[in-house]
């Protein structure tokens, strides 16, 4: 093969949704060069630009508050398991980054008073969750983020550079390889530190929100670098994703928004409330958390009391058309060209793969234990235990983007390992070898890497998702390992250079099939349920298992352990703090 | 209600032959062209190249194409019972079936190489 494409850099950001571009920003004001990719555009491809409204923040302009309450609500949402290091953090550092992307003019609603206007969400004690109108949150910060790391003197971008691995020397960061999407050539960056800031995993789900780009792909390069995860059993599974009647052009996260500021009423197919039957209460209001109330509605459905797609109603019949406008201006014509009043007639949601609170282990720095290897926003493992809060996706983003580029500048002196082009070998041989291999082009048409991932999806929907028991997980893990072993390796695809979408499936099944394997193993070791992590075998919460789980890589097999809760450091106590 | 429409899609990238393919695809009420051109990819033919991100929220605004002859987002764009035929925007270059080069200029490796920044 002849030379691939090399690049220098101070720090490579993997991954340009909120996160990526946070710790671009921060790195080059840490006077740092930083080289930001995503292996779709920059800016566009995660899932920051998806967010629908809410970004939880103690700025106080609603009513008074406090980062220490906002903290206890994380921790309490936790179920025990939360880094307390990581959410102190998030709550403390949340306010200076909403007001810096205030100054950038990301355009928070503000009140007639000329405050931000704040909301309240579930298992927030306090109207707490600023915004940008209407369900413009995502969009509004992708764009005010791009405004500012395209006028950053020291950041290069690159839009459609999918990253293959990190390349790793003796424990040291040297760099990464990746692909040219556009004209599928291999590129070779030199970088004394790597931050992994690619989002997610909920692509592994039938049922999720967010882009396709979301398949695990920070978590297995952490774990294929050396680093370890954590809390893998935990995915988070939203409540109320639109089910029916089919919507276009809206995200299925969009009856969060309606709920924040309009109540609206959730109901069985008898047309009844239910929440209360599981311990939390939900007329009209939107309190319940959001693992109790994907339980319910999940357990209704079993019950036979489910509406007639599979999931339950959601009314705003109640509410008029004059407010239902005010709250949502045109959206509610959007809907309308979906076929939906919502004055007429209830829409039907269901649970949905919408976040992951486990992750890449870090410390309070973002650092990994593999040295110049850091991660970033929904990537990073931990800040929210085994639930997580209301609009702290967004506000993590920020947080740990900014801290993740700032550490990594001011770290810079003593990383980095030389370059060497023997390190990056096995990657690139890699990518030839899956080119070399490619089907004959009279087997044009063949679609194993898409059934495969289908395949997956199903899996792991069916039996690694919402209601788990023993033995669904066992016969998951059983599958996804022989996924891995066997069909993975069969791929065959096409040997074409531009654009080629099997290559990426077969580097995004790589990824997917390996965190699928560390979320079924976690999910069987933890016996027990809390949280997102329910057991229909194991169903107390059991104060035994108030500890986190880790997945380390040992040659191809993911290895679990046993580690006790970073708590918040004694100084940070919210209930001392408050006092 | 049809069980199935066909989709008719541009295949080839720059500088092959470029020719069209049909393929048949099963009909849900309210489906967008998106959906049909993920149900091949996932069914029929995992080669066919599309740029995608956020799969149904129009919010990435990756998926623009053209879709019986109008520039559309394949995310929005309602199937109709008659199918579609589904081309590359004719204004960008091509790079293989209905990708086409929206990258913008300063986010490309060939600028970057190219030593701007």
């Amino acid at each position: 093969m002849s030379t691939p494409t090399h690049l220098e850099t101070d720090i490579l950001i993997v991954g340009a949704g909120g996160a990526g571009m946070y710790a671009a920003v921060a790195a080059a004001r840490g006077g740092a060069r930083a080289l930001l990719v995503d292996k779709s555009l920059i800016s566009r491809g995660g899932s920051t630009i998806m967010a629908q409204m809410t970004v939880a923040v103690a700025v106080g302009e609603e009513e008074p508050d406090h980062w220490t309450h906002h903290l206890a609500d994380t921790l309490k949402a936790g179920r025990g398991l939360c880094n307390g290091e990581l959410a102190a953090a998030l709550c403390r550092e949340a306010p200076d980054r909403i007001r810096e992307m205030d100054r950038w003019k990301v355009g928070w609603a503000r009140g007639e008073n000329g405050r931000m206007r704040q909301v309240m969400a579930p298992g927030h004690q306090l109207q707490r969750c600023v915004y940008v109108d209407f369900l413009n949150t995502g969009p509004a910060v992708a764009k005010t983020l791009r405004t500012q790391v395209a006028q950053g003197d020291n950041i290069s971008r690159v839009s459609g550079l999918a990253i293959l691995d990190v390349v790793v020397r003796d424990g040291r960061v040297t760099g990464a390889v990746g692909m040219n999407m556009e004209d599928g050539a291999p590129v070779t960056i030199a970088a004394k530190a790597v931050i992994l800031a690619g989002g997610g995993l909920t692509r592994l789900y039938a049922r999720n929100s967010a882009s396709v780009n979301m398949n695990g792909d920070s978590y297995a390069m952490a774990l294929r670098a050396g680093a370890d995860l954590i809390d893998m059993e935990f995915p988070q599974f939203f409540p109320i994703g639109h089910l029916a009647p089919r919507l276009v052009g809206m995200d299925p996260i969009m009856w969060d928004p309606f709920r924040y500021k309009l109540g609206g009423r959730l109901l069985n197919g008898d047309m009844d409330e239910f929440i209360e039957n599981y311990g939390e209460s939900d007329s009209g209001k939107y309190t319940a958390m959001r693992d109790v109330t994907s339980y319910a509605i999940w357990k209704e459905l079993e019950a036979g009391r489910g509406s007639p797609a599979g999931g339950a109603y959601l009314s705003f019949e109640h509410i008029p058309e004059n407010q239902l406008r005010a709250a949502f201006g045109p959206v509610i014509d959007r809907l309308a060209d979906n076929g939906i009043d919502l004055t007429r007639r209830p829409v039907e949601v269901a649970p949905i793969a919408h976040y992951h609170m486990g992750g890449v282990r870090v410390d309070a720095r973002m650092r990994t234990r593999v040295s110049g290897l850091y991660a970033a926003g929904e990537a990073v493992g931990g800040a929210n235990g085994a639930n997580r809060l209301s609009g702290n996706a967004i506000s993590e983003a920020f947080v740990f983007g900014e801290r993740a580029g700032r550490f990594a500048a001011e770290d810079l002196s003593e990383l980095g390992a030389d370059w060497g082009a023997a390190d990056a070998a096995p990657i690139l041989d890699e990518l030839a070898a899956l080119k070399s291999r490619a089907r004959p082009v009279d087997q044009h048409r063949d679609a194993t890497s898409g059934k495969l991932w289908r395949e997956l999806q199903e899996l792991m929907w069916n039996d690694v998702g919402l209601l788990r028991t023993g033995d669904k997980l066992a016969r998951a893990l059983d599958r996804i390992q022989a996924m891995r072993r066997d069909d993975l390796a069969a791929l065959q695809p096409p040997g074409d250079d531009a654009f080629n979408m099997e290559i990426l499936d077969w580097y995004d099944l790589r990824a997917g099939l390996l965190v699928a394997e560390t979320i079924a193993m976690a999910a069987i070791n933890r016996r027990e349920s809390r949280g997102a992590h329910q057991r229909e075998d194991l169903p107390n919460q059991d104060p035994d298992f108030e500890k986190n789980q880790t997945v380390t890589l040992d040659g191809e097999t993911p290895v679990l352990g046993w580690m006790d809760v970073v708590r918040a450091p004694r100084e940070l106590s919210p209930v001392e703090a408050a006092q | 209600m049809p069980e199935t429409v066909t989709i008719k899609v541009q295949r080839g990238a720059e500088g092959e032959f470029l020719h069209t393919e049909a393929f048949d695809v099963p009909y849900r009420q309210g489906m967008s062209a998106l959906d049909a051109l993920m149900w091949i990819r996932a069914n029929i033919d995992s080669s066919l190249a599309i740029r995608y991100s956020c799969i149904n929220a129009n919010a990435c605004k990756e998926c623009m194409m053209r879709i019986d002859g109008r520039t559309q987002y394949a995310c929005t764009a309602r199937l109709g019972t008659d199918g579609a035929t589904i081309e590359p925007l004719p204004n960008k270059r091509l790079i293989r079936d209905v990708v086409t080069d929206i990258v913008p200029p300063k986010e490309t490796l060939g600028n970057l190489l190219g030593g701007i920044k």
